[in-house]
């Protein structure tokens, strides 16, 4: 692994222990709902019983009776200055507050504004609300059905399709399927979830109305988008971009929840502009879970050819996506459905097509990431799963089958069948790594004698290729903005140093990673470098944390902006030291004279001259900005492995074992590395086998709180095994390439797939995750191998 | 509403309060007296963000009402360290990296603090389902249950209280 500099200053491959973890241990800590204003008022939220109803009556006067209830904000009451709708980040648009008809259950209707938190609940108990339902769509697949009621009508829409997007070459793979030895076919479901961080959403909206200055403290990924998108929603009734401030504080987990706009933001923002006072709104769970932006919902039919042996020829899929009432997703402009794109997977041919249709259902708007870049996660899925179908079909080992399919290390960069440029990798060496790792020929040899005893054992395998770090200015933005990311280090006279990155993190470990890139490029010790991030009058404009972009993005402006700096520490050395600058060599953190190391400058004494003896003629001081635009995305990878157990009395599934293979290239601090791969591998357990969010034929959901969304815990989550092979990013600075979301994107098929494998035998090709005991009893006793009573 | 005065003894300190009776033990601890270190979130007692010790175990705060809590000792993470000196948990989770966003980490460290009082070597296996009722979103607890390992060995090492303020009791004087 990459790591030349000493503890002392930790650069780049040392395992730093956390800077920010001193105040975390100790609750110090500081989130949004510890931030207490003077004169702060609390906002509370009324909430729609029904998927889908008129709005016939609104009667508040109760409410308003009640002592410190101060106002109840009603979609007729921002209808008057037209703040009742907003854009969402796909160029939707949806209700801030409705004036007549609410689209999903649990959609704001209106909300109280109380001098106390209790209060304002109590506010909400006592509006009452008269409805007239109406009958719902839930189901997507009846959204398009011509007697289906219009959602959209506000659009100007006649149907409820939202868009169509597709890519490949049609008729090519028309014609390889139509003409291959083997096509394996499956509809492929991956279901609504919810990315239920442990913190869930809020703000304080604190407008001054002196200075006509509104200060937004947030839990966002994306501070700088939110002011953006603020100014263009609020603009027009005076809240300019320089007079708004958005502070992200410490977030208690983001996934991609925290990227959205809601409703009670920009209500907050009303009530505090409206009133003069700062209104704290904090959702609580059960808020959290059915109203905020959804993670999935992709009804896939996935198609793979191949020939005799088994390779693969072509792969077409046509997804139907359930974006709920809204396209509340939060992709870059030019992709509705992100970088599914990338389905093609970890092996070589060359023919490919997919299509999607998107479209509205009485359901809460979404969708966002839960810890995938847009999308991959469905994608990955999606073949992985396909793989090992076809495997079965030809009768093949799917490591056997994976390993003769794969891209090859000299076939680097890669052009996909889908367009995308896979920029380095070493499929081979992950997957055999790993196998090594788990004894994989002798966990086959004890399955098929398990096999023989009528016991129920599985191994599966994902060997996934991860797309990340949107993104090149030529192809990604948001609302327009292109996806670059920014670093302005400061470094002051006594060598210490600031660094301002326009990313966010969510537990991350910003603070030490990105001053452990500096350390690496400049000597200053990690220690001697603050990191900021989240305030948006302070720091570089960015388009935030999500989508495993902060080190691909950040991180490069971070590492291209220290050599800024010492390029000019180079200039000053050559002036101190009497010598030309192609005299000097650069060692850690020094320039020394080649050929006489004992003539040096270290960095603190170049800095302590740029502020006390430039050289004439150079700017005083020692600041860099940088403006990080990307050339290419960044391609993690890995191949993780899973051994199940099964009772088959009772359809329990025990994971053995797990073992994840990671290349996320040029490691930044392998104990943080290692962290986000464990944690990212529970949030793929989740899935696999434990959270859906369901909804009954009224569009109601059913189990839309933590007593019934399962959230994995320590017991269910395995002793997650880890280990690594190293490919540097050839495009990234520091040859790094992101790591936080391939184990979510990776683990859900190598769990399928383990589970699938232990029933194979029974003729059972497929299984919707979430994969339950239930589910898998059902199977076990339609195969007659359980007695039933 | 009306109103009753409470008196707790929280991390050594006497406070008193006119409370309301339904208020949660969560919201007077966070509200009135600002220790926001312990954190929400959750409606159903489900994450254990909110956990901390009353009369030395473990409860998770949003299921208790503050007037509950009347003449009782309560610790909460920002009395677990002792001036300078953080707790072998404190110390553990930052040495094992068992955190990372650091929302779940002061219930967590609570949690592990009544179950390592009450069993001072526990296997993985135990400590696994000691923290089951603390939900972490982010570190695939892999890291916890080694920086509470980490915490029982340095405890049985130096014979430090895993509780501390397991002593104090409430008096009458007011905060």
């Amino acid at each position: 692994m990459f790591c030349n500099t000493p503890k002392e200053i930790s650069g780049m491959g040392h395992g730093m222990k956390r800077k920010e973890d001193a105040r975390f241990i100790q609750g110090k800590g500081h989130y949004v709902d510890d931030i207490k204003l003077p004169g702060m008022l609390y906002m509370d939220i009324v909430r729609s019983p029904y998927a889908y109803a008129k709005i016939k009556k609104i009667d508040a006067s109760r409410a308003l009776a009640i002592p410190g209830v101060l106002a109840v904000i009603t979609g007729r009451d921002l209808e008057k200055y037209n703040l009742h709708w907003m854009p969402t980040l796909m160029s939707d648009t949806q209700m801030v507050l409705p004036t007549d008809t609410v689209m999903y259950y649990s959609q704001e209707v209106c909300a109280i504004i109380a001098t106390e938190r209790y209060i304002a609940a109590d506010g909400v108990a006592a509006v009452e609300v008269e409805y007239e339902p109406m009958k719902p769509i839930v189901d997507p697949h009846k959204s398009m059905d011509p007697n289906a009621p219009i959602l959209r009508p506000d659009k100007g829409k006649t149907d409820n399709h939202i868009w169509h997007w597709e890519v490949g070459d049609r008729n090519a793979t028309d014609r390889v399927m139509a003409n291959a030895d083997i096509v394996v076919k499956e509809q492929i479901y991956i279901p609504r979830i919810h990315v239920a961080s442990i913190e869930t959403c809020g703000c304080v909206a604190s407008f001054d109305p002196v200075e006509g200055k509104l200060t937004m403290y947030m839990t966002t990924q994306a501070p700088h988008a939110i002011r953006t998108v603020v100014a263009l929603v609020a603009g027009h009734v005076g809240l300019s971009e320089e007079k708004i401030r958005v502070v992200s504080p410490d977030i208690g987990g983001g996934f991609g929840g925290k990227v959205p706009v809601y409703p009670g933001y920009v209500i907050a923002i009303a009530a505090s502009v409206l009133i003069g006072k700062p209104v704290k709104w904090i959702e609580d769970r059960m808020e959290n879970l059915q109203a905020d932006s959804f993670a999935r919902d992709y009804h896939m039919s996935c198609e793979l050819a191949a020939n005799k042996d088994g390779r693969i020829q072509a792969l077409r899929i046509k997804t139907l996506a359930d974006h709920g009432y809204t396209d509340a997703a939060a992709n870059p402009s030019k992709f509705p459905a992100g970088m599914f794109s990338i389905v093609t997977g970890s092996y070589d041919y060359n023919t490919a097509f997919t299509e999607m249709d998107a479209v509205y259902t009485n359901k809460a708007p979404g969708g966002v990431a839960y810890r995938c870049s847009f999308r991959v996660t469905e994608a990955v899925h999606a073949i992985e799963r396909m793989v090992d179908v076809l495997a079965m079909k030809v009768g093949k080992d799917p490591a056997q089958l994976r390993m003769e399919n794969f891209i090859k290390k000299d076939q680097f960069p890669y052009k996909s069948a889908l367009g995308w440029e896979y920029d380095s990798g070493d499929y081979h060496a992950a997957l055999k790594k790993a196998m090594d790792i788990i004894g994989y020929d002798a966990l086959r040899r004890e399955q098929a004698e398990k096999r023989q005893r009528g016991e129920l054992m599985g191994i599966g395998i994902s060997s996934f290729t991860e797309i990340v770090g949107a993104g090149p200015s030529r192809h990604f933005d948001i609302l327009g903005i292109k996806m670059f990311d920014s670093c302005e280090i400061r470094v002051h006279p006594t060598g210490k140093a600031i660094a301002r990155l326009g990313t966010k993190s969510q537990g991350q470990g910003h603070e030490t990673t990105y001053a452990q890139i500096i350390a690496q490029e400049l000597g200053i010790p990690a220690e001697h470098i603050q990191i900021e991030e989240g305030d948006t009058d302070t720091a570089p404009y960015g388009l935030g944390t999500y989508a495993s972009r902060s080190t691909p993005t950040a991180g490069a402006a971070a590492a291209i902006a220290a050599r800024k700096l010492r390029d000019k520490a180079r200039k000053i050395a050559a002036y101190l030291l009497e010598v030309s600058e192609e005299d000097l060599e650069w060692d850690v953190n020094k320039f020394f004279v080649k050929g006489a190391p004992e003539k040096a400058k270290t960095i603190q004494e170049i800095v302590f001259a740029s502020y006390t003896n430039h050289p004439l003629g150079m700017e005083a001081g020692f600041e860099a900005t940088h403006y990080y635009d990307p050339p290419n995305l960044t391609f993690p990878f890995g191949s993780y492995i899973c051994v199940v157990d099964i009772d088959k009395e009772t359809g329990e599934i025990k994971i053995r074992r797990f073992v994840a293979v990671d290349d996320c290239g040029n490691i930044i601090n392998p104990m943080i590395v290692e962290g986000q791969i464990h944690g990212g591998l529970t949030q793929g357990l989740a899935p696999a086998m434990f959270e859906e969010l369901i909804y009954d034929e009224d569009g109601n959901m059913l189990n839309g709180s933590l007593m019934d969304y399962l959230v994995p815990t320590a017991v269910e989550s395995p002793k997650w095994e880890t280990d690594k092979t190293i490919t540097p990013c050839p495009h990234h600075p520091i040859g790094a390439k992101g790591v936080g979301e391939s184990p979510t994107v990776g683990a859900p098929p190598a769990i399928a797939n383990a589970i699938v494998d232990a029933l194979s035998h029974l003729g059972v090709t497929h299984i919707d995750i979430p994969i339950t005991p239930q589910k898998v009893w059902n199977i076990l006793r339609e195969k007659g191998m359980v007695e039933t009573v | 509403m009306s109103t009753k005065k409470i008196t707790v003894t929280i991390n050594g300190e006497t406070r008193s309060a006119e409370v309301e009776p339904r208020l949660l033990l969560v919201h007077f601890i966070r509200e009135n007296l600002s220790l926001t270190g312990t954190h929400i979130g959750c409606d159903t007692s489900n994450c254990g963000a909110c956990t901390v010790l009353l009369d030395g175990r473990s409860v998770k705060s949003c299921t208790v009402l503050a007037v509950q809590a009347d003449g009782k000792n309560i610790v909460t993470i920002e009395g677990m360290a002792q001036g300078a000196q953080l707790h072998p948990l404190q110390e553990g989770f930052k040495e094992e990296h068992g955190l990372q966003c650091g929302f779940c980490t002061p219930g967590m460290i609570m949690r592990a603090a009544d179950l390592l009082a009450h069993n001072p070597n526990p296997t993985e296996e135990e400590i696994r389902w000691g923290i089951s009722g603390n939900l972490c979103r982010c570190t695939g607890y892999n890291n916890i249950v080694k920086a509470i390992q980490y915490a029982a060995e340095k405890i049985r090492d130096t014979g430090r209280e895993s509780i501390p303020f397991t002593t104090h009791h409430p008096t009458e004087t007011t905060a």
